[in-house]
């Protein structure tokens, strides 16, 4: 009873700052401006709405995806070094994170830039003129007409830069929880593992990766719905050509109208999308977790 | 239901000041909030007022004039002085927003140039006292284009594909591509907007991107070559690259003034009014003309700034009568057709 006290800031903090603002975009979405309950805000959500729903799903998919590709053997191969370089690794992983978010994403934009860091460097090694020549000689082999006149390599504001950005952002995010779960797995399983013959791969496969499949779950969920709201990153990799849910629902607060109800309505649907990827995923992990995988 | 958010936002408010208000000394007469855009004072002035009234002035910030409506909208916060754009002044003062000012109070109203006075935004000269004027032009570098710019044609230009820096707002957006169809930029016929969105679409693939700030580091550093973008910050682009030329298009611009009002339900209002009146006086106007590159209302410290500035930057800062006629001031529009320009911005970037 008495360590139960001990939560009762954070449930005022929670009901305040959590349940509240849920409930106020609840109402906000289904109500119009003159205060009378409507559906409009979601019939409305119809067109260039459903283009801008998928695309930042995609592309929240694609980044995730590459989180856990990359994410997944560091996490694994961290898991099994000594502890002291373990902790190194660890804090030049979270070290990042120490700085400002948005500081980070600009460095990204001066590094991709047409004259930024990456194509001035490429320039610098003749990377360009090589390319050039290469594409002259075969213009002059076989008579076609590539381009000769290549300057730099386009990649800020295209959508590979905004998925780059989401990786480089939130790949902390999958690391860490996938590590402590598999720090955590009892060696004792994998032992008598060894013991009753299985190979190494064996090993990971049947005993490892069922058990670490937790901090996968945490970890997809920590990358994918930050990288599906995201409006930061897409605005300043994606030179705001590319729209994001983000972008929209920051539109109907700070755009040409000011309509926090049809705002509130799109969160509450990406809320809603979000939830039921979120479940399907979940009862995927906990029966995986007596399944074998591959 | 607005109450709801305005009680919550306001618990939290009292929660952060209880936490924050304690190193702050009392020994100043009054206190006023000012809301201003960014980069758009000079800081030593606002100080300096504080000295000689002994009002404390708690200056802050903010991106759009949209953001600014948002905040006060939604009564999450508590501000005096609010300087903002003609358009969004015209809205507020429409939704009651403003309070109307004693101009008995403000002496150096009567320095403020008279074309910057009853402007259709405050027609009776009751909300406002005009604050910067200025306009939209087209930057372009002229180390790397040859062709001297005259025409909003050149933004919608396939030689300059990938160059092309485009406001991120609908209404300034859609304003370039009106100008150019010639339209006006405050129009609300849908087929006039439709017309202006087919050419947008068309420049989609040329733009580099859409931006408001970074624009700026963007033309000036050279990672872009042309862009539609505010004279007065042209000026200060041009000190870090002279390479840079400004042109207002023949087909006409914006021409915009920004200016100084009260919110509604203002506490300190006569303090309020002493700041505004101070800000309009010809010594700080020619101190935040020199901060921002833009021209001040007061038609006195025009004159005294003009004097050091040469022919060059004053046709920027200061253009002639034939350029201004053919510039318009942005109108606030009802609230179906800003739906309409949102939607239309929404579909092309989808």
């Amino acid at each position: 009873m008495k360590a139960k006290a001990f939560a009762y800031p954070y449930i005022f903090w929670m009901a305040l700052f959590v349940v509240a603002p849920i409930l106020i975009i609840v109402v906000y979405a289904f109500t119009s401006s003159t205060g009378s309950l409507t559906l409009d805000n979601f019939t409305s959500m119809g067109g260039s709405y459903l283009t801008v729903f998928g695309r930042s799903f995609l592309l929240a998919f694609i980044a995730t995806a590459i989180c856990l590709l990359i994410g997944y053997p560091v996490a694994h191969a961290l898991a099994k070094e000594k502890s002291r370089l373990q902790g190194m690794i660890v804090m030049i992983i979270m070290l990042p994170m120490w700085m400002n978010f948005l500081l980070r994403t600009y460095s990204w934009m001066s590094i991709l830039e047409n004259t930024g860091l990456l194509n001035r460097f490429f320039a610098a090694i003749g990377l360009f003129d090589l390319i050039n020549a290469i594409s002259g000689f075969i213009n002059n082999t076989f008579g076609t007409h590539l381009s000769t006149d290549l300057e730099y390599f386009e990649m800020i504001n295209t959508q590979g830069a905004v998925v780059l950005g989401m990786v480089y952002n939130y790949l902390p995010f999958m690391i860490l929880p996938i590590y402590s779960v598999i720090l955590k797995i009892d060696s004792s399983y994998l032992e008598a593992a060894r013991d009753l013959g299985a190979p190494p791969r064996t090993v990971f496969r049947k005993v490892v990766f069922p058990l670490s499949l937790s901090g996968v779950l945490s970890g997809i969920t920590m990358v994918f719905v930050p990288a599906v709201s995201t409006f930061v990153i897409s605005d300043l990799l994606g030179g705001a050509k590319i729209m994001l849910l983000g972008n929209l629902i920051q539109m109907q607060f700070l755009g040409g109208t000011y309509n926090p109800h049809l705002g509130s309505a799109i969160a509450l649907v990406m809320m809603i999308v979000v939830i039921i990827c979120m479940t399907i995923m979940n009862k995927f992990g906990a029966e995986e977790e007596q399944a074998v995988m591959f | 239901m607005k109450k709801f958010l305005t009680v919550s936002l306001a618990v939290a408010m009292v929660l952060s000041i209880g936490l924050l208000s304690g190193c702050s000394g009392g020994s100043y007469d009054a206190e006023i909030n000012v809301y201003n855009f960014g980069e758009y004072i000079d800081e030593s002035t606002y100080e300096a007022f504080e000295d000689e009234y002994n009002i404390k002035v708690n200056y802050n910030t903010y991106d759009t004039c949209e953001a600014l409506y948002a905040t006060l909208k939604n009564g999450g916060a508590d501000y005096d002085v609010i300087i903002t754009s003609d358009y969004m002044i015209g809205r507020m003062a429409n939704e009651g927003m403003l309070e109307e000012l004693n101009y008995d109070n403000i002496p150096n109203f009567s320095l403020i140039g008279d074309e910057y006075k009853g402007l259709n935004y405050d027609p009776d000269n009751k909300y406002t006292v005009p604050y910067m004027w200025g306009t939209v032009g087209l930057i372009y570098n002229g180390a790397e284009i040859d062709e001297e710019i005259t025409s909003w044609s050149a933004m919608f230009d396939e030689q300059y594909s990938g160059q092309i820096l485009m406001f991120d707002s609908s209404r300034d957006a859609f304003g370039v591509a009106l100008k150019y169809l010639g339209y006006s930029m405050n129009t609300t016929d849908e087929t006039e907007l439709r017309a202006a969105f087919d050419l947008l679409e068309q420049q989609k693939p040329l733009v580099q991107g859409y931006f408001q700030d970074q624009m700026y580091d963007k033309l000036e550093g050279g990672e872009a070559l042309i862009g539609a973008y505010y004279a007065g910050d042209y000026l200060m682009m041009l000190e870090n690259n002279p390479d840079l030329k400004f042109v207002i298009p023949d087909e006409g611009s914006n021409f915009f003034v920004d200016a100084m009002c009260i919110p509604a339900g203002c506490e300190n209002k006569e303090a309020a009014e002493m700041f505004i009146n101070y800000m309009a006086g010809t010594d700080v106007c020619v101190a935040n003309m020199d901060a921002t590159g833009y021209a001040s209302g007061n038609t006195e410290a025009c004159e005294i700034y003009a004097q050091d500035l040469d022919d060059y930057s004053s046709q920027v800062m200061f253009p002639s009568e034939e350029v201004l006629s053919r510039c318009e001031v942005y109108l606030n529009l009802p609230e179906d057709a800003l739906a309409l320009y949102d939607s239309l911005w929404v579909e092309l970037k989808a």
